[in-house]
């Protein structure tokens, strides 16, 4: 695990490729294109580029008319803005019409950093997951961001996909992985239990998986990429076939990865399970990687974790 | 420009108040005064200034109307219905279990409808979108968006108006359903909006103050507002809630009551009779 890149560096790339072949896609921010990358697009396309100001409800609203105009809007901003100042625009305007709206939000998560607890978004994902309609994506890494938006464009629907400020390990090779909305994947095989993982915890994932092997453990890890609609078959296979699951993502326990899995296991295959991820707390400034120790959302926590899950066995 | 004709207008506008207490009857429910003191406004709209086409609703050079005070529904399914989007049959199932016509406008539901409504100030949000795709598209089609007096107390509309400005929107029309009441009471006592003029004037839209149940006003303004190039313009239209129902007239609790039997008989006989 060489190359480390933001998935917000992704994403603006793959938005400038995109303009070039779907005209009707346009791009809008809340003054922060420069953050979000949307300024790649901008670059490219100002014709096509609308910068709304600090203004994130009329962000939302007004991408709900564009969409509702044929266009296929990108609506980028911090997750923090996005999916909490503008949620009820979110819901009523964008997702109960079912509108053809992007909500692409960086800087989501603890590892937003120094800026401290009231931009790091650790409820997004649940807020998003909740409402009707929407599909909820957070990728792993640059690879699987740049393809998440080239097949959110051709999906017809609101869609949320959460990207992050700091840079992140590559773990997928370009010239292979396609992304499809709604399936998960299977990077390591293992029987004793199943790390899955979402979002940048899927490099720490494959990182325990090392770790625990040296134990004489061997883990399987999967990548649910797409949040909802959750890839059901391939946890309720995990859960058959190693008997111990553990989820990690960067967000609250609450409403996240953790208690989708939880969801589909409790109603189809319960086994022992346990949840890496913020404990319904705030964050604070610091260090991306110092807040990851202190908030536990490490590869040695997925490891304890998985300690303590196979236990219950 | 078409020339105004103002007999036909005061009796579709009549019918539409008609349809308007006869669906809030059969509902149960819904919201009266605000859709009767827009009726004139929606009339003006709807027969003679929009160009719309009832068998094709999804026309793309269409001009467009979203209601963003949502919960005057019943003014707009009313206009709807009698301008042929759909049988006026469904006006009698408003806010029924299974029934086209929800209680507030929805899009995917309801041929004529152009945006889901009734969260306050969303629906003026959405118009600037509709609005800078036209221009875009540089198309020639124009949009149209009904706020209420009490709506523009939520921020986003402040938020909408400065994006209209900002990109000079010109081809979106803006009117304010100004009747002076709102839920808990006079819009002056739980949260003046005044000097309101003044305000709009200040985000640089331009401002024409009319009375909102003169044809010849309203159809001017949308005229004026037409011809004025480089920004926004906001039609402050003076109107009385409730207005046609004697009764109803200016009485804040009609907001959103259903008249009773007898009370919905003694407004249609005020408007002309069942028919």
């Amino acid at each position: 695990m060489a190359e480390k890149i933001a998935t917000r560096e992704a994403y603006g790339k793959a938005l400038a490729k995109l303009g070039k072949v779907n005209e009707k896609v346009v791009v809008l921010d809340a003054d922060l294109s420069k953050s979000t990358k949307t300024s790649e697009f901008e670059k490219a396309f100002p014709n096509r580029f609308f910068n709304m100001g600090i203004a994130e409800q009329n962000l939302m609203g007004t991408a709900a008319g564009f969409a509702a105009a044929g266009k296929i809007p990108f609506a980028s901003t911090f997750a923090m803005f996005a999916t909490g100042r503008a949620f009820e625009i979110i819901r009523n305007s964008i997702c109960y019409p079912k509108l053809n709206v992007k909500i692409c939000a960086t800087h989501a998560g603890i590892t937003v950093g120094e800026d401290g607890a009231s931009h790091q978004a650790l409820e997004d994902l649940a807020c998003m997951r909740a409402i009707p309609n929407m599909v909820v994506i957070n990728p792993a890494d640059a690879v699987s961001a740049e393809q998440a938006i080239f097949a959110i464009a051709e999906y017809h629907g609101p869609v949320y996909v959460r990207l992050g400020r700091a840079a992140v390990p590559v773990i997928y090779d370009a010239n292979s992985f396609r992304f499809e909305i709604g399936k998960g994947i299977e990077l390591c095989p293992g029987k004793d239990a199943a790390i899955i993982a979402t979002g940048i915890m899927v490099a720490e994932a494959l990182q325990a998986r090392e770790m625990l092997e040296k134990e004489g453990i061997e883990a399987r890890v999967i990548d649910i990429h797409t949040l909802k609609p959750i890839d059901k078959e391939i946890i309720i296979k995990a859960a058959r076939e190693t008997g111990a699951i553990v989820t990690a993502e960067e967000h609250n326990i609450l409403g996240g990865l953790g208690s989708a899995v939880a969801e589909v296991l409790v109603e189809n295959s319960p086994v022992p399970m346990k949840r890496v991820g913020t404990r319904d707390t705030f964050g604070e400034s610091g260090k991306p990687n110092e807040l990851m120790i202190k908030y536990g959302l490490t590869a040695a926590h997925i490891v304890e974790a998985v300690k303590e899950v196979r236990k219950l066995k | 420009m078409a020339k105004i004709d103002d007999k036909r207008l005061k009796e579709i506008a009549t019918e539409i108040r008609r349809d308007i207490i006869r669906s809030v009857y059969a509902a149960g429910s819904g919201h009266p005064g605000g859709s009767l003191s827009a009726a004139d406004i929606v009339t003006a709209l709807y027969f003679h200034k929009m160009k719309v086409d009832p068998s094709n609703p999804k026309w793309e050079d269409r001009d467009r109307f979203i209601l963003s005070k949502g919960h005057g529904a019943p003014v707009l399914y009313a206009a709807l219905a009698e301008k042929g989007f759909f049988p006026k049959e469904e006006l009698l199932k408003l806010r029924h279990i299974d029934a086209m016509l929800q209680g507030h406008p929805d899009m995917k539901g309801t041929p004529g409808v152009e945006m889901s409504t009734g969260s306050l100030g969303q629906g003026f949000s959405t118009s600037i979108g509709m609005a800078l795709a036209s221009k875009l598209d540089q198309k020639e089609n124009r949009i149209y968006v009904l706020l209420g007096d009490g709506e523009v107390q939520e921020g986003i509309v402040w938020e909408a108006a400065m994006a209209a400005a900002h990109y000079q929107l010109d081809n979106l029309t803006a009117i304010l359903d100004f009747n002076g009441l709102q839920i808990d009471g006079c819009t002056d006592e739980v949260m003046s909006i005044n000097p309101i003029a003044d305000k709009w004037a200040s985000f640089r839209w331009h401002v024409i103050v009319i009375d909102g149940h003169d044809f010849e006003q309203i159809i001017n303004a949308f005229d004026e507002a037409e011809a004025t190039k480089g920004k926004p313009t906001i039609i402050i239209a003076k109107t009385v809630k409730g207005k046609g129902v004697s009764f109803m007239e200016n009485q804040v609790g009609w907001h959103g009551n259903a008249p009773k039997k007898e009370e919905a008989e003694k407004a249609l006989e005020e408007l002309g009779g069942a028919r």
